[in-house]
């Protein structure tokens, strides 16, 4: 049984973490000043190439929650788990978040360079996809009210959604696209590739330092829906 | 052994699915429905089945066919896979990027006279970025749009 008190000691906040959130945006601010600072104007998009540097860690980190959405979900389905449970839904909301902020950054790089705000070709609509499953998945938790089949549930919708992953991610090999390929550091000037990994160790700070508070604040209310459980059966 | 079934008999069904829609989405025929354009050469191979249907076209812009009218607005060009070439028709300020050599898709339609009219224009860019050689200034087609362009 749940104990009233249950707060999960792995998810106080702490004073660590805390630290940890002020890094990670001081290392975002470094990393995009730095990026920007090193690189020349593209010999084909000019100053637009800039935007590579906030549109590919976002999606990198978009595929990143997703896969820890999909272990966590599997943990869940395959043994239970409240933690994996939480987890999975943190990384879930994050993940959303970032996925929309690829979506947006994408179209604002896409309208200058391609002429178009949006195009229906295999790598945006699966990343639309992607997105649409995942708001699914949230609004599905919303809905449950019994935690044990909401996490179930979820947990099935969460396989489901993450095996997207892969498809968006190879979307641009597999189909013919108006996206191109992924860039590599062979295609790529060494400035240009500097400042997408610093930036991509930025976003992953970030990202990790979201899906912390998120799951915090979710152990917090899980703690409180088994505080509502334990005085509905009579207890104090 | 029954025990196991009993508990892990949905997860384990849902994983079969999962992995059943994934090889058919690899290996099924489905590549062949989520083309975004066609090549030149495969528009060209369909001859009068394609004539006046909406179709996107991919392909090169090639080097040396572009003719714009900057005061009408108004672009032709050759679009080239290597192995066939398709004349274009456009009107209005094309992407920035749009010059020789690059990639472009268009939507439209070709006529009887194997003209392609196209209603929108799109740039396909590689993946490749690169500091420009030293002087070199991209051609930047749209600025011909503006009276005080720099020359």
């Amino acid at each position: 049984m749940h104990s009233i008190a249950h707060a999960d000691p792995i998810a106080t906040p702490s004073a660590r973490w805390a630290w940890f959130g002020i890094f990670a945006l001081l290392f975002l601010v470094f990393a995009q000043v730095t990026a920007v600072m090193i690189s020349v104007p593209d010999r084909d998009m000019g100053h637009l190439q800039k935007i590579m540097y906030v549109h590919v860690p976002a999606a990198w980190t978009t595929f990143l929650a997703f896969f820890v959405v999909a272990i966590c979900s599997l943990r869940v389905l395959f043994r239970g788990g409240e933690r994996d449970d939480l987890l999975a839904a943190s990384a879930a909301e994050v993940g959303a978040v970032f996925n929309a902020l690829t979506l947006a950054l994408g179209m604002m790089w896409g309208r200058p360079t391609w002429g178009v705000w949006w195009t229906w070709d295999a790598r945006l609509t699966s990343t639309l996809v992607l997105l649409l499953i995942f708001i699914g998945y949230l609004s599905l938790r919303a809905f449950v009210d019994d935690p044990e089949r909401r996490a179930t549930w979820s947990a099935a919708v969460g396989v489901l959604g993450a095996i997207n992953v892969p498809i968006v991610y190879m979307s641009v090999r597999w189909w013919r696209t108006l996206h191109q390929v992924q860039s590599a550091p062979s295609t790529l000037d060494p400035a240009y590739t500097l400042g997408l990994r610093l930036n991509a160790f930025a976003f992953l700070f970030v990202l990790i330092f979201l899906i912390r508070r998120r799951y915090e604040a979710a152990a917090l209310l899980r703690a409180a829906e088994h505080a509502d459980d334990a005085r509905a059966l009579g207890g104090r | 052994m029954n025990e196991f079934w009993k508990k892990r008999r949905w997860p384990i069904l849902g994983l079969a699915v999962i992995l059943a829609a994934f090889g058919w989405l690899l290996f099924g025929g489905l590549d062949k429905n989520v083309i975004f354009f066609l090549t030149p050469a495969e528009l060209l191979a369909k001859g009068p089945d394609a004539v006046d249907r909406p179709v996107r076209l991919g392909g090169q812009v090639k080097p040396g066919s572009v003719q714009w009218d900057e005061k009408s607005l108004d672009l032709r060009f050759v679009i080239t896979d290597g192995a066939g070439d398709v004349a274009v028709h456009s009107t209005g300020s094309p992407p920035q990027m749009f010059r020789d050599g690059m990639g472009v898709v268009v939507e439209g339609r070709v006529g009887a006279d194997s003209l392609f009219r196209a209603s929108s224009l799109m740039i396909k860019h590689s993946n490749e970025y690169r500091a420009p050689a030293e002087g070199q200034r991209p051609q930047e087609m749209y600025r011909t749009l503006f009276k005080d362009q720099p020359k």
